[in-house]
């Protein structure tokens, strides 16, 4: 039992953090040129990155589904039901997320910091860096949003993970199980584990968050 | 000494959204000049050192940079802009700390000796003691004369000033008048300062431009700018009689 559970948590935190991290990888140098640049269409853009918060799970793990599944067109790579399934399918969540809330947390800062950083002599990567600097509480605010909806997600990592025992059970789905089972003083332990990680993880962001970058 | 131009600006018109701001506005500055540029507010004077700062393209006209053509915006060139600072009526710390702000323009050079820069720059405008305080603590005039240090402290060239003294107090101005003077002589900088403020630009200043209806009217010494101008509204605008 305590092995299970041990295993389940370890899986929650690597799937969701793995997701998370890859994800922002991509999202927030994304986010920080469309929060830096005035181009057609940010408007438009910003929109839609709105919309995809609401990305419902069960659909994200549907297409990952598809993509992965036997015929599609990564069957070969004989991805589904395992533990980076679940990651690609919780980055297709978390990406929207961090990707816009660093743009707008970018494009708050973005004309006084872009501007003074200029005038002071910073090159165009240099200016990026000071605003991202500027900008930090709001992006690693994303960064924790997008974590948080990862690790608490259930729908995508149930449908491409298939919560199997010892290899794709996660926290969500442990509780899933459990409650459909009666053990609901199980299910509501498993909670209370789910919340505790969540929170562990958020205070470590949180020290980034007050530190900021050395130029 | 160098006395020769170090900027000039030619045949500048600049609108927004259909309303010109700038029109065909020529204007230089020589090393060793500190040029007071005066004018009612909203006549274009912030528009003005943006564009010779590179930060804004005008719509026709170009700007010389010690003789070579300046790029604007995505094209300014680095090399030219960082030989100039910008100093702006409200300052914008970019670090925590009062050094880590003054140091930014030196580390973004990789320069050598920045202890030694930084503090003299924040001992010119007596804020060697504040070093280690954070910017968002400084009241608004030693914030202010951090940001002279930090525009200065890659002795640039070029300094431009836009109200750089506006809302401050009889003491943060002398201080950074001073300053002001100090560099001017010292670095034999051009300087390009904006002001509504006439007795700012009088006590200063080695000679005046007056800006008016999107052009320089009137352009000479100082003493001759406010005792014995040419034009009529130079005249006016001098004399406090220019109604708004
Ligand atoms: N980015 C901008 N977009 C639209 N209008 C602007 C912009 N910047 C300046 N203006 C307009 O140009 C005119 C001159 O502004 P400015 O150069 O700030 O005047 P000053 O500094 O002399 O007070 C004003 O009417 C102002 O509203
Ligand atoms: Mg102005």
């Amino acid at each position: 039992m305590t092995g299970d559970l041990l295993h389940v948590t370890l899986l929650s935190i690597f799937v969701s953090v793995s997701a998370t991290l890859l994800a922002s990888a991509m999202a927030v140098p994304l986010g920080t040129i469309m929060g830096l640049r005035k181009f057609r269409g940010r408007e438009v853009i910003r929109t839609v990155t709105y919309t995809l918060y609401g990305f419902p799970p069960v659909v994200a793990g549907l297409l990952i589904y598809l993509l992965i599944s036997s015929q599609g067109p990564l069957g070969s790579l004989d991805l589904l039901f395992t533990p980076t399934a679940m990651i690609l399918a919780q980055m297709v969540l978390v990406f929207p997320i961090v990707t816009g809330l660093t743009m707008s947390s970018v494009s708050q800062v973005a004309e006084d910091v872009k501007e003074t950083a200029m005038t002071l002599g910073a090159d165009r990567w240099q200016t990026a860096k000071t605003v991202l600097n500027e900008a930090r509480i709001g992006v690693i605010s994303a960064i924790m949003i997008g974590f948080g909806r990862a690790i608490a997600e259930v729908g995508a990592v149930i449908i491409v993970g298939g919560n199997i025992k010892w290899h794709t059970r996660v926290l969500t789905t442990a509780i899933v199980l459990e409650t459909r089972r009666g053990n609901f003083e199980y299910a509501l332990m498993l909670g209370v584990v789910l919340l505790s990680v969540a929170l562990f993880i958020f205070f470590i962001l949180k020290r980034y968050q007050e530190k900021g970058v050395k130029m | 000494m160098n006395n020769e131009v170090a900027m000039r600006a030619k045949g500048i018109c600049k609108g927004f959204d259909g309303k010109s701001v700038l029109e065909d506005l020529s204007v230089s500055v020589s090393h060793g000049e500190l040029l007071a540029i005066i004018g009612p507010s909203g006549v274009g004077k912030t528009t003005l050192l943006r564009i010779l700062n590179g930060l804004l393209e005008p719509d026709k006209g170009k700007v010389y940079f010690m003789k070579e053509p300046l790029g604007f915006e995505h094209d300014c060139d680095l090399e030219a802009r960082r030989r100039m600072a910008l100093l702006s009526q409200k300052p914008y710390p970019l670090m925590k700390n009062v050094w880590d702000n003054v140091a930014y323009p030196l580390r973004l050079r990789d320069q050598k000796e920045i202890d030694k820069k930084v503090s003299d720059a924040l001992e010119h405008v007596s804020l060697l003691e504040t070093a280690d305080r954070k910017a968002s603590t400084l009241s608004s005039g030693e914030l202010q004369r951090m940001a002279f240090a930090r525009a200065t402290v890659f002795e640039p060239e070029i300094l431009l000033l836009d109200e750089f003294t506006a809302h401050l107090d009889p003491y943060n101005i002398s201080v950074l008048e001073d300053a002001v003077d100090w560099y001017l002589k010292e670095k034999n900088a051009a300087i390009v300062m904006v002001t509504h403020n006439l007795f700012q630009a009088e006590r200063i200043s080695s000679s005046t431009a007056f800006l008016f209806d999107g052009e320089i009217i009137e352009r000479d010494r100082t003493e001759k700018i406010f005792n014995e101008p040419e034009d009529e509204r130079t005249e006016a605008f001098v004399s406090g009689e220019m109604v708004f």
